[in-house]
């Protein structure tokens, strides 16, 4: 049967090569192609350009605002080096760790938002939704509540995140299983009963404890003495992850097609989870729990330069960063000198700009 | 490399799938020559998906060996594989908007390097596949804007891109209206004619006797008919594995089932 058809199709083939556009016009079609993907990279391109200038921006504004304006020569001076007045000293003890950890911070949650994303093919999923933070801020306020101090709230805050982690991963891949829904679903209720554990602290707690509690709760730079851990793992995180970009591309397109083409799924994300966990546990030990970065920044850098993990994630960090910074010297400087939780302003500031987004690109 | 000299395509070795407690195919031996089409057959249910990602190496089988090209999937080096056969899945999943370009693009993974991206040579060989789909026009296109259809013929750019020596299609023709069935199934049997093997998951039982070269029948109990297509294509066989009486009718050279 298959020798009596052979020909047939052959012929058949033929024709629908024939059908084909020819030769000039193959070569006009794989112009446009060129055209439209060098476009589309332009403008990512562009938008990471202007991410770099805006995160300049922000650190130049939350060195120079403040109780103590301090000039743009006074700034440079102090970052220089050169400066030994009072206003070099709150650049350089003062400001600039506070602002690089805000940065950082912003980076980390941004980019643990954007592989929760892609890890869960979900685009609502993020660090607090997986109850990553939710875990960080048991140990933290219960360090708090045990009276302990700084270091120890962070050790604790770190235990808590990964605990959680390790809690959601064993749970969701009990029968050996990845799926999405399970892990979601395990992560969502890992988040309400960490949320109920830290009801019950708060209502436990001392007079005397609950303000530092629930600023840990929303968010707080100022505390951040020691933030360079944070950036170095951040810039770590991003290179670490940046050459498995085009198979977490592939990876949107569906487990199986994934693998067809070639992906290790399963290794794939250990990796991404793992590193997602780390890069959330070592943000809200640095900062505490601030929300709304992980979910918002990379989505409005996907409307802005579209899907592609290789564009997406870079862009995505450093629009974290930008906004936290932003976010955090305006929680400073807005009422001073009432100082706002951080993470009261960056839900302010996101919600309105990501609903704006999201009605104005109907997808 | 003259063409009798390559291996064949896809073989199985006495491949036994189950799921679960319940068997798809027990003992399972064929060959897929370069040229061949085998059409897979059974009612809903039967493990024809299963066994395609058996067959894709995706899953590990029960018992017996699945070999691509003469090797099993463990003896090709890591990611060579999917240089060789390409998976059509049965469901495309868009959780994130991208556009036809690029989703047409994926197909050249396993041809880049870690740190590579995608050139002009790509962008030549993925336009080609999306004109070959009728889906020209459609570069910038956003995949959620498309049509089931449209969306069915994406994915089968993305895997014509791949360019793979064995295809193993689920489904194929799901969503696809009467022109563009035939329009696919002929671009696959003209690849076919070019030295590559195709398998494909079917439920289209007359399409499967104008394409197919091999038939593979599953009775959904473990039994399996496996031989060239006019041996395994008739009524009392079909009637039985689909539950459902089959009746044959004669139209020139031409035999077609018709529900009884």
């Amino acid at each position: 049967m298959s020798a009596a058809l052979g020909p047939d199709h052959a012929r058949r083939g033929a024709s629908v090569q024939g059908d084909a556009l020819p030769d000039a016009g193959r070569a006009a079609a794989v112009a446009v192609a060129g055209a439209v993907r060098r476009r589309g990279y332009r403008r990512a391109w562009l938008v990471i350009a202007g991410l770099v200038a805006a995160a300049l921006a922000a650190f130049a504004w939350a060195l120079m605002a403040g109780a103590l304006p301090v000039s743009s020569d006074a700034m440079l001076a102090a970052l220089t080096g050169a400066g030994g007045s009072m206003e070099a000293d709150i650049v350089r003890t003062l400001r600039l760790p506070r602002a690089v950890a805000a940065f950082a911070c912003g980076g980390l949650l941004a980019l643990a938002g954007a592989l929760m994303q892609v890890l869960l093919r979900n685009p609502l999923a993020d660090p607090y939704v997986l109850g990553i933070s939710g875990g960080a801020a048991v140990g933290a306020l219960g360090a708090i509540l045990a009276g302990l101090g700084g270091g120890w709230i962070d050790a604790s805050a770190a235990i808590g995140a990964l605990g959680a982690t390790l809690l959601v991963f064993g749970l969701a891949h009990g029968d050996g299983s990845w799926t999405q829904t399970r892990l979601l679903l395990t992560g969502v209720i890992v988040a309400a009963g960490c949320g109920a554990a830290v009801a019950l602290m708060l209502s436990l707690a001392p007079e005397g404890r609950v303000k530092g509690m629930l600023f840990w709760l929303m968010g707080d730079a100022s505390s951040a003495t020691r933030p360079w851990p944070a950036l170095v793992l951040l810039v770590l995180g991003l290179v670490a992850v940046l050459p498995f970009a085009r198979e977490l591309n592939l990876l949107t397109r569906g487990e199986v097609t994934a693998r067809a083409l070639g992906v290790r799924v399963g290794r794939l994300r250990g990796l991404v989870y793992g590193l997602g966990s780390l890069l959330t546990a070592v943000a809200v030990t640095t900062i505490g729990s601030v929300g709304f970065v992980g979910l918002i920044v990379p989505h409005l850098v996907r409307l802005a330069i579209g899907n592609d993990q290789r564009l997406l994630l870079p862009a995505a960090t450093l629009a974290g960063g930008v906004l936290l910074t932003v976010a955090d010297t305006a929680a400073r400087t807005v009422v001073a000198p009432i100082q706002l939780p951080v993470g009261v302003l960056t839900a302010l500031i996101g919600v309105p700009v990501f609903l704006f987004l999201l009605a104005r690109h109907p997808r | 490399m003259k063409m009798d000299a390559r291996p064949p395509v896809l073989g199985t070795d006495a491949l036994h799938v189950s799921v679960g407690a319940r068997d798809v195919c027990r003992g399972l031996d064929f060959t897929l020559q370069p040229a061949d089409t085998l059409v897979i057959l059974g009612r809903n249910g039967a493990g024809k998906s299963t066994l395609l990602h058996t067959l894709a190496g995706l899953r590990a089988p029960a018992g017996g060996s699945v070999l691509l090209s003469g090797q099993p999937y463990a003896a090709w080096p890591r990611g060579h594989e999917a240089c060789l056969r390409g998976l059509l899945a049965q469901s495309q999943p868009d959780f994130f908007s991208a556009t036809v370009l690029e989703t047409a693009l994926v197909g050249r993974h396993p041809y880049l390097g870690r740190w590579d991206w995608e050139g002009p040579e790509d962008e030549a060989i993925a336009m080609v596949a999306l004109e070959q789909m009728g889906l020209a026009g459609f570069a910038e296109r956003q995949v959620p804007t498309l049509s089931g259809g449209e969306r069915q013929r994406l994915a089968i750019a993305a895997l014509l891109v791949q360019q793979p020596r064995l295809y193993l299609l689920d489904e194929p023709l799901a969503h696809l209206d009467l022109h563009h069935q035939i329009q696919v199934l002929d671009h696959f049997a003209m690849l076919a004619a070019g030295g590559a093997g195709v398998t494909m998951v079917l439920h289209d039982i007359n399409l499967a006797a104008r394409y197919a070269s091999h038939v593979l029948l599953l009775d959904g109990e473990g039994g399996h008919a496996f031989g060239r297509a006019a041996e395994i294509l008739t009524a009392p066989r079909l009637s039985a594995a689909f539950g459902h009486p089959l009746r044959a009718v004669q139209d020139g050279d031409t035999t077609l089932f018709v529900p009884a």
